[in-house]
């Protein structure tokens, strides 16, 4: 609620800045704040990350372990990315099961992996039918400070990405790295008054009627994408974020998350 | 069904449908007694109902807004309506889709007009064949206008995706399962975009093509909707002058 609130008091300050070209933090409108990608930083894990983007902060670890494939794909590994918003993360986070906000941040997360085929689940399968490596995403979102959905994507690639296969724990030979082809990078527009912004924080997502996150992969084609929030996008608006968002994409990707 | 070994050849599709063509539709408007609207949508192999109660009295009473009505929308899907029995009960998938359906339609809604209420929308997919969400989101949006709910526009969906390196329109079960991309897309008759989602692959140029597909798709769309609004309506009227 004090969020909402907040929001509404800002709502005139950010959209009279935004008419003259400027953010309240000082960025262009398709500038990022500072990212800081730190990988490894969970021993227990198999694959970590700690994601700082500007005020947002989320650590990402990836679990693996043996199990039984589904029945459909008996040769192929399972994937499954599970993220909260815990009330550690801000004061409108409740306990409780996941609500419908956070099960939205997770299935695009997911979708972003899975549909750009980054991780080659043919390459997870130790005996076809019967066992395969199960690659638990767990997203732990420590402080809200705006676009958790990016701060969590870069992070579920960064810990993959760093991630190895325990084989040996499991006497299934040695262990190896997550057969990795493809960096996903997923890009979070908002659209306030017909600006479109890149990156929003807390406060620009909360007075921004709709949001659209576009993941695209290392050849520049998109692969996933979300479209978030109550009001309409043209199309146009629509192709501007998707052009953006490769671009953008492409140098996240060159920058910090490198097969 | 094993994945096929071309989903479309000579540009005529397995189920012989052209790459810009819709699936059959059929529209039926106020099929239930109690609700306050409703619509029954078939769409292909799909077929959902979908209700409309309100405006009405919230509850629980914390979500109520003083100065607009909540929407709430619950898309789901019966246990039967899929190969492999579904359990029963909203799963993650289904709170996904019943967030961006309520979103879709949101931003047509004179929510303004009726504070402290609520407005439910009840989407019940009876059997599945690939896009049921946009095939709920047809629905609703008649559903909403037969409750007489105040409205800027309609809100018509199809989805767009690929198949064999081609763009077609409206994805059936088997070009969902092996198609290469898959793009719900929801918008008002103007073109204003109201969802949109999309999971595969698609190449820049090959996007900008699609959105422009399904906008066409759309269009046709509305007008279906129109005319079963139309229809059941205008013989009201006459009905009534008879009288």
């Amino acid at each position: 609620m004090s969020n909402e609130i907040m929001a509404e008091l800002r709502k005139d300050y950010i959209y009279n800045l935004m008419i003259k070209g400027e953010r309240e933090d000082g960025r262009a409108f398709d500038q990022y704040r500072d990212l800081k990608i730190e990988t490894n930083v969970i021993n227990k894990a198999e694959g970590s990350a700690r994601v700082i983007l500007g005020d947002t902060h989320v650590v990402v670890g990836v679990k693996i372990q043996p199990g039984t494939p589904f029945p459909d794909t008996p040769d192929q590994g399972v994937i499954i990315t599970n993220l909260e918003l815990i009330p550690l993360a801000s004061p409108v986070f409740e306990s409780g099961p996941p609500r419908e906000d956070a099960i939205e941040l997770a299935r695009v997360v997911d979708r972003g992996i899975r549909e750009s085929q980054c991780v080659d689940l043919s390459k997870l399968c130790v005996t076809p039918g019967e066992k395969v490596w199960m690659v638990f995403i767990d997203v732990h979102v420590l402080d809200d400070g705006g676009n958790i959905m990016d701060a969590a994507s870069f992070g579920a690639v960064a810990a993959l990405l760093t991630a190895k296969l325990p084989a040996k724990r499991y006497d299934i030979g040695e262990d190896s790295p997550v057969p990795m082809r493809n960096v996903p990078v997923s890009i979070t527009a908002v659209e306030i008054g017909g600006t479109i912004m890149l990156d929003p924080s807390l406060d620009e997502q909360s007075i921004a009627g709709t949001k659209l996150t576009v993941t695209s992969n290392q050849e520049g084609e998109v692969s996933a994408m979300q479209k978030s929030g109550v009001l309409p996008l043209t199309s146009e608006q629509i192709n501007y974020i998707v052009d953006m968002a490769i671009e953008k994409g492409k140098e996240i990707r060159e920058k910090f998350l490198v097969i | 069904m094993s994945k096929p070994e071309k989903l479309i050849e000579n540009g005529i599709r397995l189920d012989g449908r052209k790459p810009d063509e819709l699936r059959p539709i059929k529209i039926e408007v106020g099929v239930l007694n109690r609700a306050d609207g409703s619509c029954y949508f078939e769409f292909g192999g799909n077929k959902v109902i979908a209700a409309v109660y309100g405006p009405r009295e919230v509850h629980p009473r914390h979500q109520q807004k003083s100065n607009s009505a909540v929407v709430r929308y619950r898309y789901n899907m019966a246990s039967f309506s899929v190969e492999d029995r579904k359990r029963p009960g909203p799963d993650r998938r289904s709170i996904e889709v019943s967030k961006v359906s309520r979103e879709a339609l949101e931003p047509v809604i004179f929510q303004e007009y009726f504070p402290r209420s609520a407005i439910d929308i009840f989407v019940e997919v009876l059997q599945a064949d690939a896009g049921t969400r946009t095939a709920g989101i047809n629905a609703a949006s008649i559903a909403l206008a037969d409750a007489g709910i105040p409205m800027k526009s309609l809100i018509s969906a199809c989805a767009v995706g690929k198949i064999d390196d081609t763009l077609v329109l409206d994805l059936n079960k088997d070009e969902d399962n092996y198609g290469q991309a898959d793009m719900p897309i929801a918008m008002t008759p103007d073109g204003r975009i109201t969802l949109i989602q999309m999971d595969g692959n698609l190449k820049r140029d090959e996007f900008r093509e699609g959105l422009e597909m399904a906008k066409v798709g759309c269009m046709a769309i509305h007008e279906m909707q129109k005319a079963a609004l139309m229809e059941k309506y205008s013989a009201q009227i006459e009905g009534e002058n008879n009288e």
